[in-house]
């Protein structure tokens, strides 16, 4: 029943779609300029009946409807039912029901925020963006369908990975949807600007809340799976350059680019061209993560849904895509001559751009050499943490510096610099950086200078705060933030201890100042899992302070999975983490223990970063 | 000037897309091919039923055994599943079945609902003799002749190619 209603209301978008289309391309014969009526109600239409047709869905999982195999293969009707919800998308064929969610509603959206705009434009914008539509919705009917159905009817189901029934997961890929996804829309007005001659200011303010807007859910996005990583995956860190890590990485980076580049686009009105490849970049970059995900190419943790047929589908829609765009941007470029003053705001937000790629290309190399080898040379290698953090720190150092003294700057011509203010941060940052070593602990001269620099951004960025008479908060709070993560990030980095040792029930050891005890073991059963909790007693003989953790093991039913589930005691200073896992034949565990200080101040850092896109987000509608 | 950057630009997409597409064909599974040829050390699994022990002995008078490594929890398992029920049909071969990380009633379920094709059957409850078998996942199969020479070994479900490779291997003795 629901398998006919879920195909039936496919079906019913696949043909608004079409018809939008239509529609779209006799407006645009019309010359007054005014948009078909129809046009709005069909795409209202449009995107009831996706979000219908996604419910649909939704309540399959919740009633545990196994005709569908979908339903079926990812869930079990002993789950919680908040994660029978949360199954919904955490599979395949449902996360890219959610895609398309999230294309149609920015299109309609899209579609009535931007009245003040000309027709033509905002007409091929809809045709752009419905063409991408049309091509998720047939790559769901055809190939991916969450509503096939499965005969005779199983009694149970096979149940959802049990990693991924988590809260932090549970919302993790909406909201790096509404960010990568959501960059759909202004690949769609870049092209119709270019196709329309639609370019300048008024471009760039049409394009401007979508991108902000999507900046901070990708921001969001990046940091809740970050999250999930750090307790759920038992590494103990924030950051492992895994490859679809990076591939959510990737379009941030051109999306901050492009965040600064309209900036000057909509001030100046230069760098035109330039903010269209970024445009085309980002969402070019987000197809081309979800294909080296979903196609099982890359070799990750994340790998969970992979299928070659999928690829192959995934890879001709990146192909047309890409070529689609540069035959348009090709046709279309007009060698520009834009004057642009070396002293002057919008060189600093250029080279802000030049850093971003720098980034997003060292990134990238690092995520498809291995690919590039395996299918040339048949060699297996993995790029690790290693080439990232030797290619980008160094960067990094400089890129703060910019970044601290750019938002000083005058826009067309800067009369001079105050090098004498200059000067006094840095001191300042200085004198911060040698407190630390002189009080705590020395560290290498690269991680000097990161504290010194990421130092210097937040105090020039506070300045700034109090210095200017018309604030920019949101400017204000993002750069602050930056400055705050890079700079507990260093912390972190420097004074981080990890302890890797083997226990046995009733045994202490010490090591270094601490003394570790495993004084009790106990099997707990919960609903859809039984789990052995341990119960580890940390003495610091120095304080003579006594904390207990309790890591686990976590033996799932449906389906069958055994999980290390860390055990953290945070507070605003440190994180204490621990982490349990059983010897094979032996009565001994082996016990993973780290101490990383500042830790929750990294996320706290990015969600204010993303905090400052909201706000800036809210100020953007305000002036328009 | 401008050509060049052009052609250049679109070569390198090119060339990115096509190992993109190269890296599609290839499997990402690991390889197997160093196994082949390889003695299997000791066999000592429990059997399902009770909780007796299948050894090497009991393998070496059939001329062919396949070690099949399954659960009722694995989708791929029941793909599989046919490709075993017609090769247990075969005179050459018994097939020993391993389920991996199951519960007992829902693995008799599985095979009352879809065919019993294992000759002997055993179970693995903690994941751990798979491990020794140098499994990764499930569902795997590894064909031993009467020597415990491993002959092939299939990562993955058995598809209707691997299914009459291996009845050509058991056939041309």
């Amino acid at each position: 029943m629901l398998s006919n209603t879920g195909n039936f209301l496919l079906l019913l978008s696949i043909l608004f779609t079409f018809f939008i289309i239509y529609q779209s391309f006799v407006c645009l014969k019309k010359t007054n300029d005014t948009i078909f009526k129809s046009i709005y109600k069909i795409s209202l239409l449009q995107s009831t009946t996706i979000l219908i047709c996604f419910f649909t869905l939704v309540g399959a999982f919740m009633v545990s409807d196994f005709s569908l195999i979908n339903v079926y293969q990812n869930s079990h009707t002993l789950k919680p039912i908040f994660y029978k919800i949360s199954g919904t998308w955490g599979n395949h064929e449902g996360s890219l029901l959610l895609w398309v969610i999230i294309l149609t509603i920015f299109s309609f959206l899209f579609l009535i925020t931007n009245k003040n705009h000309p027709k033509n434009y905002r007409i091929n914008t809809l045709i752009i963006q419905n063409i991408l539509i049309l091509g998720f919705l047939f790559f769901i009917l055809f190939n991916s369908n969450p509503f096939s159905s499965i005969s005779p009817i199983p009694k149970e189901g096979l149940g959802l990975n049990p990693i991924l029934q988590d809260p932090a997961l549970a919302i993790h890929p909406p909201l790096l949807y509404v960010g990568f996804v959501g960059s759909s829309i202004y690949f769609s007005a870049a092209m119709a600007s270019i196709i329309t001659n639609y370019s300048g200011k008024s471009f760039a303010q049409s394009i401007k809340s979508w991108v902000i807007i999507s900046w901070s859910f990708q921001t969001l996005g990046i940091l809740v799976g970050s999250i999930w990583a750090y307790y759920e995956l038992g590494w103990g860190g924030f950051w492992f350059w895994d490859p679809v890590e990076n591939a959510s990485l990737l379009p941030w980076f051109a999306m901050t680019a492009l965040l600064h580049s309209l900036l000057v686009l909509e001030k100046r009105n230069i760098l035109y061209f330039w903010s269209v490849i970024l445009c085309l970049l980002t969402f070019t970059l987000s197809v081309t993560g979800t294909f080296l995900v979903r196609s099982g190419i890359l070799n990750s943790v994340h790998t969970f849904a992979n299928d070659p047929s999928r690829g192959i589908y995934i890879l001709s829609f990146l192909s047309l895509m890409i070529f689609a765009s540069v035959y348009i941007l090709f046709a279309k470029y007009k060698p520009t001559n834009d004057q642009i003053n070396s002293n002057s705001k919008e060189t600093f937000i250029l080279i802000n751009n030049w850093f971003m790629m720098f980034y997003l290309i060292t990134v990238l190399l690092g995520t498809l050499y291995p690919i590039f080898t395996d299918a040339i040379s048949n060699n297996k290698v993995s790029v690790g943490p290693p080439f990232y953090n030797s290619v980008i720190i160094p960067v990094v150092i400089i890129f703060l510096f910019f970044m601290a003294v750019g938002p000083k700057v005058k826009w067309i011509k800067n009369e001079f610099l105050n090098f004498k203010d200059l000067l006094k941060i840095i001191v300042g940052a200085i004198a911060v950086n040698f407190t630390i070593t002189y009080f705590f602990k020395s560290y290498s001269l690269i991680s000097n200078l990161i504290i010194i620099s990421s130092v210097f951004l937040i105090i020039s960025t506070i300045l700034d705060a109090f210095k200017k008479s018309k604030i920019n908060f949101a400017r204000i709070i993002s750069h602050f933030s930056f400055g705050f993560l890079i700079f507990f990030i260093g912390l972190n980095h420097n004074f981080s201890i990890e302890k890797d040792f083997n226990l046995k029930l009733g045994e202490t050891k010490k090591i270094d100042n601490y003394n570790f005890e495993l004084k009790d073991l106990k099997l707990q059963q919960y609903d859809n899992y039984k789990a052995v909790v341990g119960k580890i007693q940390i003495s610091d003989l120095t304080t003579n302070k006594k904390r207990t953790l309790n890591p686990e093991i976590r033996i799932y039913d449906n389906p069958q999975t055994l999980t290390y589930e860390a055990s953290i005691k945070t507070n605003f200073f440190r994180d204490y983490y621990l982490t349990m896992s059983n010897i094979d034949r032996s009565d001994y565990y082996n016990i993973k223990f780290q101490k990383k200080p500042l830790m929750i101040w990294i996320w706290i850092s990015v969600v204010m970063l993303s905090f400052g896109g909201f706000l800036s987000f809210i100020r953007n509608a305000k002036n328009n | 000037m401008q050509k060049i950057i052009k052609i250049t630009i679109i070569s390198l997409l090119i060339f990115i897309l096509g190992i993109f597409f190269l890296s599609l064909n290839k499997s990402s599974n690991y390889n197997t091919e160093s196994l082949v040829g390889n003695k299997l050390g000791e066999i000592e699994l429990v059997s399902f039923e009770d909780d007796s022990i299948f050894t090497d002995d009991d393998f070496k008078m059939n001329s062919f055994t396949l070690i099949n490594f399954w659960a009722s929890w694995c989708a791929p398992c029941r793909i599989e599943h046919p490709q075993l029920m017609e090769l247990s049909k075969e005179n050459n071969i018994k097939i020993l079945g391993v389920n991996f990380k199951d519960k007992k009633i829902n693995a008799l379920k599985f095979l009352k609902d879809l065919g019993d094709p294992y000759e002997y059957l055993a179970r693995d409850s903690n994941g751990k003799q798979s491990v020794n078998f140098g499994i990764y996942g499930i569902p795997e199969s590894i064909l031993i002749d009467n020597k415990l020479t491993i002959i092939k070994k299939f990562v993955g479900p058995l598809t209707k190619q691997d299914l009459n490779n291996i009845k050509k291997i058991i056939n041309n003795l």
